[in-house]
């Protein structure tokens, strides 16, 4: 596709529209599945089923006032939720959703994904440090170690991926897996490699992309029990209403990549059903896995600061470098 | 039995246990007689074995202001544990009560009451945060409500009312 | 208390938590000296909703006050209302019949699930799992309906009264108690199947926070707080008082220490009091709930008296100091979280917040009776 400004304008406007929507209706989203596991209805006023809660809520929201706490530091305080929301959004133009559909087919698109991914550390710590308050810095100190021992697990996964392709573009590791089920590189004895370590490097990815969302059980940034709201305790308005958003956007760009690599992308999974457009596949896949991040959300309590630390240090490096090394063999042997 | 126990512990503190034993014993029998005695002549130092169905409590020990260090000490080793520290102000008699209970965690049922007797002009008292640590919020509300101050205490200042707080609420004679 | 080592002003800093924060549940504020995550020190500063109920124990009358006992404690009021008219019935020397008895127990033990319910899903809200609340309150609810059936309120109830009570028990309130029984026991499989088992939950209470037998004597800790520790402590036992001695049931005890213990007592006591409640529904027996001659005016003879029974929350004491007149001469308040709280700053010295304040959600703290 040609790079001409008015195909990145419309790229850009779709990519901002389509995580818009899916971050106002994922809230939605996780208050009905919230109130279905606790016995509740969740918002069902505004709208059938309460589907007008969100745009009401954006409302309120863009309707309050920005109130920039006295001693904080202006430039950094207002630059912390844009800098949390626009990689995310910057993240979907290389995200392709079926054969066809992709903004921008990158040839790093895997590179590009992650480079935009650790902005989001930035922004937390310029939150909490420009809010000027106790908490928040607390808060961000612990985002941001929580980033980094995670990113690394992340990223040795994804080399195991991208060692079996040869590629870091997004399109081709999905074509490297098309033809059923047992190809996607989730199960254990994916045909043509052998590898029995496969499904656990895709937990590993999984439980990062949870960690690098910051979403429970590893909330520890916005352990509201302990540290108010966390790096977002001095924001309102809309300021608060990006950083929600930003959240949001991320764990889409997360399932989607969760799918992209190890979950065949838009491929059906059984060639038998693959009349169905690919794109619904696609949807379909990142929406179990948001459905399933809910569900992980209200049923575990949180945990501690030194258990996330020792889980990633201890247990998921460990893991994960030796199945790239045991993925590295297999490539050689095989 | 503990009751026992603890009663001879204690009896150490009173130079003729003997004559107090027997003379507080005499008006242990009828409730309105040591009512009656007490109005009239203001209770001595000593040991009292109460009914524990009427009172809710065992012994009942007042001691000197000087042997309240001594005495909890004494409680202390025989394993008891700190209920409440809390004052009484008896006006007229010009005076300030303050009140030790202490209870057993195991089934050998006795509750301890010491109580000591102090000027009400200038109420002071030693601390026993170093027996009891669970003692300092004990006697910081004491020293709130009836500004008893507890010498030696390391954090006499307001718990429970306000920091600025120069008045006594439980005093008698406090007017809001 | 161990002076712990004394860092540099600027390399520690001082956080605040509270007056208004989520975890203290709420108005209670502890200043905590931090070392990043690690606390330094603690010091817990209460008194934030204190109302004096001491002088208005002096000013009111016996009756008049009676209704203030249940404001102290809004989780678990019936238990503190059942010490103060144990107290004064003891001090005046009325007679309670026997059916007035059980059916006071019955209730304080229904408020006392109730109280645990709550703590329950608070506690597991504090560790970060929101949904136990939910269920927890749903089942909190069959107890507040069928109490307010009886007694008339939900929260703050005025149900007894000096030698009896104010309304009998009926067939329905019954029938309620023995479908709410098995209801209730499965749900405590349910909440053991969600939380208890899960290894996050496990793994944030095991060895948290110890707190020896001696620290517990020192401060005078009392309900899961001691029993957790290992000291077999529960007032209904220890110094049997109305009909408790006429009932079946267990103390759960556990040796250790931590904030698992504690837990694990406190569910262990939904069991034990549903025991009870079954107990006494069956053995209920017919007569009177009032004396037939209930004193109009109450005015305890001279002398002090002092009642001690176990609340929800723990050892409440309460102490009359009579002149004779139809004022208490002095009325003491001994409240349980009181003792319990102030073990807080000593323990949790050298502990991440996180740990110190799962410690302070496994000490049931209820701000308006630590402050009185």
């Amino acid at each position: 596709m040609e790079l001409t400004l008015l195909n990145v304008v419309i790229a850009v406007t779709i990519a901002i529209g389509f995580a818009a929507l899916n971050a106002a209706y994922l809230v939605w989203a996780e208050r009905r599945g919230a109130g279905r596991i606790q016995n509740r209805p969740g918002p069902n006023i505004n709208g059938p089923l309460g589907l007008l809660q969100p745009p009401l809520d954006g409302i309120k929201l863009m309707a309050k006032q920005l109130i920039i706490p006295g001693g904080a530091d202006k430039a950094l305080f207002i630059a912390a939720p844009v800098l949390a929301m626009a990689p995310a959004i910057v993240s979907f133009v290389t995200l392709p959703f079926s054969d066809t559909i992709i903004a921008h087919n990158l040839n790093i698109g895997v590179l590009a994904i992650f480079a935009f991914a650790s902005l989001g550390g930035i922004s937390l710590l310029f939150a909490g440090w420009s809010s000027r308050n106790k908490y928040a810095v607390m808060s961000s100190v612990r985002a941001v170690s929580q980033a980094i021992a995670y990113e690394i697990p992340m990223l040795v996964t994804v080399i195991t991926v991208v060692l079996i392709t040869g590629t870091m573009n997004l399109m081709e590791i999905v074509e490297a897996q098309k033809g059923g089920i047992w190809n996607w590189y989730f199960f254990p004895f994916t045909s043509g490699l052998y590898n029995p370590l496969m499904t656990m490097s895709f937990l590993i990815f999984f439980i990062c992309a949870l960690a690098e969302t910051n979403r429970a059980p590893f909330d520890l940034g916005e352990a509201e029990s302990e540290l108010v709201a966390g790096f977002h305790t001095e924001y309102g308005s809309m300021g608060f209403g990006l950083f929600f958003m930003g959240e949001y956007a991320n764990i889409v760009i997360g399932s989607c990549l969760t799918t992209l690599l190890f979950l065949g992308g838009w491929d059906a999974p059984l060639p038998v059903l693959s009349f169905i457009p690919g794109v619904v596949w696609f949807l379909i896949k990142i929406y179990l896995i948001i459905a399933t991040i809910i569900w992980i959300r209200w049923t575990f309590p949180r945990t501690t600061i030194y258990g996330l630390l020792n889980l990633s240090w201890k247990i998921l490096i460990p893991l994960s470098l030796f199945n790239l090394l045991l993925t590295a063999g297999l490539l050689k042997v095989v | 039995m503990i009751v026992e126990k603890t009663r001879k512990a204690l009896e150490a503190l009173f130079p003729q246990p003997e004559q107090e034993e027997s003379s507080a014993e005499k008006i242990e029998p009828s409730e309105q007689e040591e009512a009656e005695q007490k109005e009239e002549t203001p209770r001595q130092n000593g040991i009292i074995e109460r009914d524990y169905s009427v009172h809710g409590y065992h012994l009942d020990v007042q001691v000197d202001p000087a042997q309240l260090y001594v005495a909890v000490k004494i409680i202390d080793e025989l394993d008891y544990f700190i209920e409440s520290i809390t004052g009484v102000d008896w006006i007229k008699e010009n005076q300030m009560e303050v009140i030790y209970d202490f209870s057993r965690y195991d089934f050998d049922l006795c509750r301890v009451v010491i109580r000591t007797r102090i000027d009400r002009e200038d109420p002071k008292l030693p601390t026993i945060t170093p027996i009891y640590a669970g003692a300092n919020w004990h006697e910081r509300e004491t020293h709130d409500f009836f500004g008893i101050k507890f010498e030696g205490h390391p954090h006499l200042i307001p718990l429970l009312l306000p920091e600025d707080a120069d008045f006594h609420p439980l005093l008698k004679d406090f007017k809001a | 208390m161990s002076v712990p080592i004394r860092l540099q002003p600027d390399e520690t800093f001082i956080l605040n938590v509270g007056p208004q924060h989520p975890a203290t549940h709420g108005v209670l504020r502890v200043k905590m000296e931090m070392d990043g995550e690690y606390i330094v020190s603690a010091e817990t500063v209460i008194g934030y909703i204190h109302r004096m109920h001491e002088k208005m124990g002096e000013i009111k009358t016996y009756p008049q006050f009676y209704m203030n006992l249940s404001r102290m404690d809004y989780l678990g009021a019936l238990g503190y209302s059942h010490g103060h008219v144990l107290l004064i019935e003891k001090a005046a020397g009325i007679e309670v019949p026997e059916r007035a008895e059980y059916i006071r127990a019955i209730t304080v033990e229904l408020n006392r699930i109730a109280s645990h319910l709550f703590w329950f899903g608070a506690f597991v809200m504090d560790l970060g799992g929101f949904s136990p609340l939910m269920y927890a309150l749903q089942d909190r609810e069959y107890i507040l309906d069928m109490l307010e059936r009886i007694t008339g309120s939900r929260l703050t109830y005025s149900y007894y009264r000096f030698g009896g009570l104010y309304n009998d028990i009926d067939d329905q309130f019954i029938e309620s108690v023995k479908k709410f029984i098995p209801r209730m026991r499965k749900s405590l499989k349910k909440y053991h199947k969600l939380v208890t088992g899960n290894i996050i939950f496990r793994k944030r209470l095991e060895g948290n926070a110890i707190l020896s037998k001696e620290t517990c004597r020192k401060y005078g800790a009392s309900s899961a707080v001691a029993r957790g520790s290992g000291i077999n402590y529960d007032v209904r036992r220890n110094e049997p008082y109305s009909v408790y001695p006429e009932f079946n049931f267990d103390i759960p005890v556990y040796h250790e220490c931590d904030s698992m213990a504690r837990y694990k007592v406190r569910m262990d006591e939904i069991e034990q009091s549903l025991r009870i409640i079954e107990q006494g529904i069956a053995k209920l027996p017919d007569g009177p709930i009032m004396p037939k001659k209930a004193p109009k005016i109450i005015k305890p003879p001279k002398g002090d008296y002092y009642q001690a029974v176990e609340t929800a929350r723990g050892n409440f004491g309460i102490r009359l100091v009579s002149d004779g007149t139809k004022n208490p001469y002095r009325l003491k308040l001994r409240s349980p979280t009181y003792s319990n709280m102030h073990l807080f700053d000593e323990t949790c010295t050298g502990l991440l917040i996180m740990d110190a304040l799962a410690f302070m959600g496994s000490l049931d703290l209820v701000i308006p009776e630590i402050d009185r």
